[in-house]
C-alpha cells in the first residue's frame, strides 16, 4: 500500500515539475551564446527563442551589457528598442536569465547596465520627456566629462511633478535600498523622507562649494530643516506668472492687470468681449491649489503670507478670508470645462486666441515655446508684484546610497555654476544661483533673474516648498473642496485646522 | 493507525507549501495592515504605538471620506443595477434565437476583453464636454450634429454628474459580462417548464416574471458578487478617466487610500480605509459563501 503511495506521489511531483518548467520557460538547457543581430530581431523575440519568454528580455540586454565592458565588440544597448543588424549580443544560459528575472524589476534599471570597476551613478527624478529630459541629460554631459569610468544610470519615474515617483521611492527607502541621488523639491517636502533617519545632512558640501555665497539668503532659509540643508537645490521655478495673450489685450485696448480692482475690471471687459477671461486646467488636482497660492500671495502679501507658513500668523487671519473671496470671485470668470483639461489643455484657450489670461508656473513658458505661439505676454499674478513665489528641484543624498562618492559628485556639480548654466536653459527655469549668464537665457527667463535678485523670495506650498507633505495634501483637499463649496467660513476653518495638524498653528 | 497516517499525511504535505503561502502573503498582510490601522504610522517612518480607533475617528469626520462613501455607494448601485437591467435585457433578447446571435454576443461580450485603464481613457474622451468658446468635444459634439444638443452636460466635468459618468463606462464594460451570465442561465432552463406554464395558461410575461425570473436567482446573486466587489474597490477606472474629480465628485476611498498613504505620509490612515474596504466587501461576499457551503452540503 505504502509502495503506491509512494509511487502516486512520484508521478505527481514528477507532473508538478513538468509543469513548473513550462511556466518558468526554460524549453531547454539553453547554454550561454553569443547571437548577431539580423533585420527584424527584437530583443523580445529573442528572449522568447533562447529563454522560452519574451519577458526575460531584460537578461539579454543586462549579460550583452556586462560584456560590453570587459569587450568592446559587444553591443552596448542604451534603449532595448533601439537595437541595430550586426550588433553582436551576449545571451546568457536560461540558468543565468533566470537567476537574474529574479532580481531584476522595472524600478531597478540600473541592473540592465552591467558594473563597471569604477561605479555607477544612479540619478532617481521625474524628469522624462521635454525640456526636463534635456536639461538632465546636459548635466551628465558634464559629469562624465568629469568622470568618464562611471556609469550613470538615469532612473526615472514618469509622473507629474512626481506623484507616482515619490511612492516608488519611499518603499524603496523604507527597504533600505535607495538610488544614489534622487529629486527632491527643495524645502519642507524633505520632511515627507524623514531625513534624520534616511538622508545625509549636505552641510560639509555647501562650505566646501561656497553654495551659502551664491544663493540668496531667502533661498537658503528655504532649504534648512533641522538645522541641516538636505538638498542641493539645482533650479527655481517661479509659481506666480500670469500669462496673457497680447492680441487680445491690444484688441481690447486693456494692461495686464497688476491689481484685484483692475483684474476685476480687466475680466469683466474681455467677458463682455465673448473671450474666457481667465481659464484653469484642474484635472490633476493641484491646479486649482496653484492659482490659490498666487492669490494668497498676491492678497496677503510676502511678510503675512511667510507668516502663515512659519506659524507667525494664523489663518483665521482677515486677509486668508479676503483670498478666498478672491478665489471665489474668480471662479467666475473660468471657462466651464476646467475639470476635464490639464493646465496644458488649458494653454490651448489662449493659443487658440479663445482665452485671455491664466496663472500657471513659469514651466508654462517652455510649453508655450514648443507650441510655436508667441502671442504671449507676462506679469506678476493679481498683487504679487514684487513677490517671487519660488520652487526649486534638488538632489539629495540618501543614506546607504551603493555608490556614496559618486553621488556627492553628483551634487557637487549640480551646485556648480557650469551644471546650472547646462540644466536651466534647457529645462526652461533659472539658476538657483545668482551667478548665472543672462545671455544664456530667453527673455522671459531674463525677467525671472532679474526678479529673483530683487524680490521678496517666499515659498510655494503645492510644489513641496512651503510645508510639510500631510500639510500640502490637507490644503490641497480644503482647495478642492472649495472649488465647489464656495464655503468661505468653513474653507478658512479648515485651512486652519490642517496647520494645527502639521503642528505649526496651536 | 499506521495507513491513515500515511494516507492523510502526504495530501497535506503536497498543499502545506500554498496554504502557508497564503497564510502569510494574504491573511498575514491583511492582518497587519488591519495592525497598522490602530497605530500611530503616520509618517514615513514606521511607528508602531497604539493610537486606538484615533485614525478610523479622523477618517470618519473627514469631508473627503465623507464624499468618498456617498459616492461609492452611488457608484455601487447606480453599476450594480444597470449592469443587471441591461445585461438581462440583452440576454433575454438574444435568447430569441435570432440571426447573427454569436456576432452580437460577440459585440456585447468585447468590452469586457479591454482593462477599465483603456475604458476609462476612451470614455475620458467621449464624456469630454468641451466649452462653448472651443466647442463641444466627444458625446456632446454627438448631441450637436443629429439636432439634440439640449441633452447636453457637463458629464464628469458637472459636479452634480461626477461619478455617475464614470458608473456610465463601468456599465458599459460590464453590462456583456452579465448578458454572458444570464444567456447561459436561460440556456439551462428546460423548455418543458415554460410548456407546462403555457399548458396551465400562463402568458408569456407571467411566464417571464414567474418562471424564468425565480430560476435565474442564483445566477443574479452571483452576478451581484462579482459586480459588487468590482464596485467596492474600483479605481484604475477613475484614475485613468476623471480622477478625484471637481470637489472630490469622482474621488472613491481606494483613490484617497492611494493619495493619503503615498502623498500625506499616513500610513495608519491609509490602512484604516484598506480595513474599512475590506470589511465592506466582506459584508458582501460572507453571506454568499454561506450560501454557497450550505448548497453544497445539501447536494
Amino acid at each position: 500500500m505504502f509502495r503506491r503511495t509512494l509511487i502516486n506521489l512520484v508521478v505527481v511531483l514528477a507532473m508538478v515539475l513538468a509543469m513548473v518548467g513550462v511556466v518558468s520557460a526554460a524549453p531547454q538547457a539553453q547554454a550561454e551564446t553569443t547571437y548577431t543581430i539580423k533585420l527584424g530581431d527584437t530583443l523580445w523575440a529573442l528572449a522568447e527563442k533562447y529563454l522560452g519568454s519574451g519577458t526575460a528580455w531584460p537578461a539579454i540586454m543586462a549579460s550583452t551589457n556586462q560584456k560590453n565592458i570587459e569587450d568592446a565588440t559587444f553591443a552596448y544597448i542604451r534603449n532595448a528598442d533601439l537595437i541595430h543588424p550586426g550588433w553582436k549580443l551576449l545571451i546568457p544560459s536560461a540558468e543565468t536569465a533566470k537567476a537574474f528575472m529574479a532580481a531584476y524589476s522595472p524600478t531597478k534599471p540600473e541592473l540592465l547596465f552591467g558594473k563597471r570597476a569604477k561605479g555607477q551613478l544612479v540619478v532617481a527624478s521625474w524628469w522624462t520627456a521635454g525640456g526636463e529630459a534635456e536639461g538632465l541629460t546636459g548635466l551628465f554631459n558634464i559629469y562624465g566629462s568629469k568622470y568618464p569610468d562611471v556609469q550613470i544610470v538615469n532612473a526615472t519615474v514618469a509622473g507629474g511633478a512626481g506623484f507616482v515617483f515619490r511612492p516608488v521611492l519611499k518603499t524603496r527607502l523604507i527597504a533600505g535600498d535607495p538610488p544614489d541621488t534622487f529629486q527632491l523639491h527643495a524645502g519642507l517636502e524633505v520632511e515627507g523622507y524623514d531625513p534624520e533617519t534616511y538622508l545625509e545632512p549636505m552641510d560639509d558640501i555647501f562650505a566646501s562649494e561656497g553654495l551659502e555665497k551664491v544663493f540668496p539668503a531667502d533661498l537658503l532659509t528655504l532649504l534648512e530643516y533641522k538645522g541641516h540643508y538636505w538638498g542641493v537645490p539645482v533650479n527655481i521655478h517661479r509659481s506666480n506668472v500670469l500669462w496673457y495673450d497680447k492680441s487680445i489685450f491690444a484688441d481690447a485696448g486693456l494692461t495686464p492687470p497688476t491689481t484685484w480692482d483692475e483684474f476685476w475690471a480687466v475680466a469683466d471687459a474681455l467677458k463682455a468681449k465673448g473671450v474666457v477671461p481667465f481659464v484653469m486646467g484642474t484635472s490633476g488636482g493641484w491646479e486649482a491649489p496653484h492659482v490659490f497660492e498666487d492669490v494668497l500671495a498676491g492678497t496677503c502679501g510676502a511678510e503675512k503670507y511667510s507668516g502663515l507658513w512659519t506659524g507667525a500668523v494664523q489663518w483665521t487671519d482677515g486677509c486668508v478670508a479676503q483670498a478666498l473671496e478672491n478665489f471665489k470671485r474668480m471662479l467666475t470668470y473660468v471657462n466651464t470645462d476646467h475639470p476635464a483639461l490639464s493646465w496644458d489643455g488649458a494653454g490651448h484657450y489662449l493659443v487658440g486666441k479663445k482665452g485671455a489670461m491664466m496663472i500657471m508656473g513659469d514651466w508654462a513658458n517652455g510649453w508655450f515655446e514648443a507650441q510655436g505661439y508667441t502671442g504671449y505676454g507676462w506679469a506678476p499674478s493679481p498683487g504679487s508684484k514684487g513677490i517671487f513665489v519660488a520652487l526649486s528641484d534638488s538632489f539629495s543624498l540618501p543614506k546607504k546610497a551603493p555608490n556614496r562618492d559618486n553621488a556627492i559628485a553628483w551634487v557637487k556639480v549640480c551646485g556648480s555654476k557650469e551644471g546650472q548654466e547646462a540644466f536651466n536653459p534647457r529645462k526652461g527655469s533659472i539658476c538657483a544661483r545668482t551667478d548665472c549668464d543672462p545671455k544664456l537665457f530667453n527673455e522671459y527667463l531674463q525677467s525671472a533673474m532679474a526678479d529673483w535678485a530683487s524680490d521678496a523670495i517666499v515659498p510655494s506650498p503645492v510644489h513641496g516648498a512651503a510645508a510639510i507633505e500631510s500639510w500640502v495634501t490637507d490644503f490641497k483637499d480644503a482647495i478642492v473642496l472649495f472649488v465647489t463649496s464656495g464655503d468661505v467660513a468653513g474653507t478658512q476653518a479648515m485651512l486652519q485646522q490642517a496647520c494645527v495638524e502639521a503642528g505649526t498653528c496651536k | 493507525m499506521r495507513r491513515w497516517d500515511r494516507e492523510r499525511i502526504i495530501p497535506i504535505l503536497l498543499i502545506l507549501p500554498s496554504v502557508i503561502a497564503i497564510a502569510v502573503f494574504v491573511y498575514g498582510f491583511i492582518g497587519f495592515t488591519g495592525f497598522v490601522s490602530f497605530t500611530k504610522w503616520n509618517k514615513l517612518l514606521p511607528d508602531f504605538s497604539l493610537a486606538g480607533l484615533r485614525n478610523y475617528q479622523t477618517l470618519f469626520a473627514n469631508r473627503r471620506f465623507q464624499i468618498d462613501m456617498r459616492n461609492m455607494v452611488v457608484f455601487t448601485v447606480l453599476f450594480l443595477i444597470s449592469c443587471l437591467a441591461i445585461g438581462f435585457l440583452l440576454a433575454f433578447l438574444l435568447d430569441q434565437r435570432i440571426k447573427g446571435e454569436n456576432l452580437f454576443r460577440s459585440i456585447y461580450l468585447f468590452p469586457m476583453a479591454v482593462s477599465f485603464i483603456v475604458t476609462g481613457v476612451a470614455w475620458r474622451w467621449l464624456l469630454n464636454p468641451g466649452s462653448a468658446e472651443m466647442g463641444s468635444t466627444g458625446v456632446n459634439l454627438l448631441f450637436d450634429t443629429v439636432g439634440l444638443g439640449f441633452l447636453k452636460t457637463g458629464w464628469f466635468t458637472d459636479p452634480k454628474i461626477g461619478i455617475k459618468a464614470v458608473a456610465i463606462a463601468a456599465v458599459w464594460q460590464m453590462s456583456g459580462y452579465v448578458m454572458a451570465m444570464y444567456l447561459a442561465g436561460l440556456r439551462g432552463i428546460p423548455e418543458e417548464l415554460r410548456e407546462a406554464a403555457r399548458v396551465d395558461g400562463a402568458s408569456e410575461v407571467q411566464i417571464l416574471w414567474h418562471v424564468i425570473v425565480p430560476l435565474l436567482r442564483p445566477i443574479t446573486l452571483g452576478a451581484i458578487i462579482v459586480l459588487g466587489h468590482i464596485a467596492l474597490k474600483i479605481y484604475d477606472l477613475i484614475v485613468a478617466m476623471t480622477g478625484p474629480g471637481i470637489g472630490f465628485s469622482c474621488d472613491v476611498p481606494a483613490y484617497f487610500m492611494w493619495d493619503t498613504t503615498f502623498q500625506a505620509n499616513r500610513f495608519a490612515q491609509g490602512a484604516s480605509i484598506a480595513t474599512i474596504l475590506l470589511v465592506m466587501v466582506g459584508v458582501l461576499i460572507v453571506p454568499y459563501l454561506a450560501y454557497s457551503l450550505r448548497k453544497e452540503a445539501e447536494v
